[in-house]
């Protein structure tokens, strides 16, 4: 579904984010992300939908090479790829159901949105996918007045509302407790098995990375040191994605994969921050 | 507990670290002010003489007469609303492209340029400036002041929007663009939702600065309130003149109260 082929971004500073980055991913995969802060992580998803100009290298979405796309055949091909971010970036004064029909933008005309006399079919959508994550009841509340994991489920109305065929998801539960964090992973991974979508997730937490998605992939400086399944990161293999640490702790609790209540170890850089106070 | 043997010693550093560059500079204002104070010349038997004066002026303005020119003072005061209301409303949707373009985040640089440089030229000039300079060019009456306020909304709001563009979230506006909006799309969903509360909430303020201007401008010619004011100092009508100042401090006063209830509503 989505083709990386020697993806290079500097940056004006001269930086070296990704260095020739070729990586495939499959139709219905859900590939983990993973390395230390500063790897090019975000960069990587951002240079898919050209939130950030890769400098060098192509990126295919099917048959479609994105890389040379000019703006109106970007904003055609970006409502293929939704996007999924860490603090959940739902424009804050508007209302649940207007996050989630922005999420429509790219097919509706601009006096259609502007009025915001979207499609039934779209609303009939709307509400569909907010029955699904529990939050039909809150359409009209404003986006601010929901707590973390509510606002992350819009986010993901948002970017599933688009019908893409590829997710990029941008460190989803950085922002949330430990719990949370669980529920919204499976959210995402049921959602992409349903709708067989492609999606890369950014994450910094090692065991949420190894108890839901079937491929890792480690970045480290703008390299990739690590692809494959969960179960072989071994102590060694963290310690060329992170460095040198103890990590038996990290990796010993995938055994009892699907024992939910068991509080995962929290990294030091894991955020550890509980829901956002409803203002 | 343990004590260290020595404790450390902290001060909080100070924030220009040179000694004689910080002292030289506190006695540098020092030194100017008291210049500056000795130059002004104040001629004291002359400020007795006026203490007197203006005690019988400022009596003149008791009682303040209401009656005798009413029908003046509800034309000036009429004349003085439409050119606030117009000359707001015109200013605002002026300043909209203009702000704009003056956002570093949205425009680029020689369209930055071009709009930060008509900011700048048109918050140069106070409105009573350009009162005078449209009186001589479009002569007497309230379209010389209607237009100087215009010019002067411009400046203040397009400044203001620009700013508080500048400050908006951008992950929020990240978002919008990644689901493939159109620019005005973007602009409607991703920009206009995080600066709207703040620029209602200065539009109204406008309102209140542009009806205190058009008193202003109505004394260099352009209509008004202010036109209605000088002519009752012309004719040494100080009760008149009273009158009028107290209903502007009325109308400023209820502008001032209800502009602070709006903005609390649309937070």
């Amino acid at each position: 579904m989505l083709r990386l082929e020697n993806l290079e971004k500097r940056y004006q500073t001269g930086d070296l984010a990704l260095k020739s980055i070729s990586i495939e991913i499959p139709r219905g995969q859900v590939m983990a992300l993973i390395g230390p802060s500063g790897a090019g992580k975000s960069t990587l998803i951002r240079c898919v939908n050209r939130l950030v100009e890769p400098t060098s290298g192509k990126v295919y979405l099917g048959d479609l090479e994105l890389t040379h796309l000019g703006s109106s055949q970007l904003r055609r091909a970006r409502r293929r790829m939704g996007m999924i971010f860490q603090e959940y970036a739902l424009v804050e004064r508007l209302s649940v159901m207007e996050n989630v029909l922005s999420g429509r933008l790219g097919y509706v005309g601009f006096w259609r949105s502007f009025l915001r006399k979207f499609p039934q079919s779209d609303i009939d959508e709307a509400f569909n996918l907010l029955e699904r994550v529990g939050l039909d009841h809150m359409a009209n509340k404003r986006a601010d007045e929901l707590s973390g994991g509510q606002r992350q489920r819009v986010g993901i109305c948002r970017a599933l509302i688009q019908n893409p065929d590829l997710l990029l998801v941008d460190e989803p539960t950085a922002s949330l407790d430990p719990k949370t964090s669980r529920q919204i992973m499976r959210l995402i991974c049921e959602l992409c098995d349903e709708r067989q979508l492609a999606a890369i997730i950014n994450i910094h937490d090692v065991l949420l990375a190894q108890m839901f998605a079937r491929r890792v992939v480690g970045l480290q400086l703008g390299k990739i040191v690590y692809d494959g399944p969960p179960e072989d990161l071994t102590s060694e293999v963290l310690t060329d994605i992170y460095g040198e640490e103890d990590w038996e702790a990290t990796i010993e609790p995938v055994k009892d994969e699907d024992e939910d209540e068991v509080i995962p170890d929290i990294e030091p850089d894991s955020n550890v921050s509980t829901l956002k106070p409803v203002s | 507990m343990n004590q260290p043997a020595i404790s450390r010693r902290w001060q909080r550093p100070p924030f220009i670290t040179n000694p004689t560059l910080r002292w030289g500079l506190w006695v540098g204002v020092a030194i100017y002010l008291a210049l500056a104070l000795g130059t002004m010349e104040v001629d004291w038997t002359r400020v007795t003489e006026g203490a007197s004066r203006g005690k019988r002026f400022i009596m003149a303005f008791f009682p303040p007469d209401f009656l005798s020119r009413w029908d003046s003072i509800e034309e000036g005061i009429l004349e003085s609303l439409w050119m606030t209301v117009t000359s707001t409303v015109v200013g605002i949707l002026l300043s909209i492209p203009v702000g704009l373009g003056a956002a570093r985040n949205l425009s680029y640089r020689p369209v930055y340029l071009f709009c930060r440089g008509i900011l700048a030229v048109s918050r140069t000039f106070p409105e009573i400036i350009l009162a005078i300079f449209f009186v001589k060019l479009f002569g007497f009456g309230p379209f010389a002041g209607f237009l100087a306020l215009s010019v002067g909304t411009i400046g203040f709001y397009g400044k203001l929007l620009a700013e508080d563009i500048e400050d908006m979230d951008p992950v929020q506006a990240e978002a919008i663009k990644s689901v493939g909006a159109s620019w005005l799309q973007w602009l409607n969903y991703a920009v206009q939702p995080q600066v709207m509360p703040r620029m209602i909430g200065l539009g109204i303020y406008r309102l209140d600065i542009n009806f205190r201007e058009s008193a202003v401008v109505g004394i260099v010619g352009g209509g008004g309130i202010g036109a209605t004011l000088l002519t009752s100092f012309d004719r040494y009508e100080f009760d008149s003149a009273a009158a009028i100042l107290l209903v502007i401090i009325g109308i400023v006063m209820v502008m001032e109260y209800s502009s602070g209830y709006i903005r609390r509503w649309v937070q």
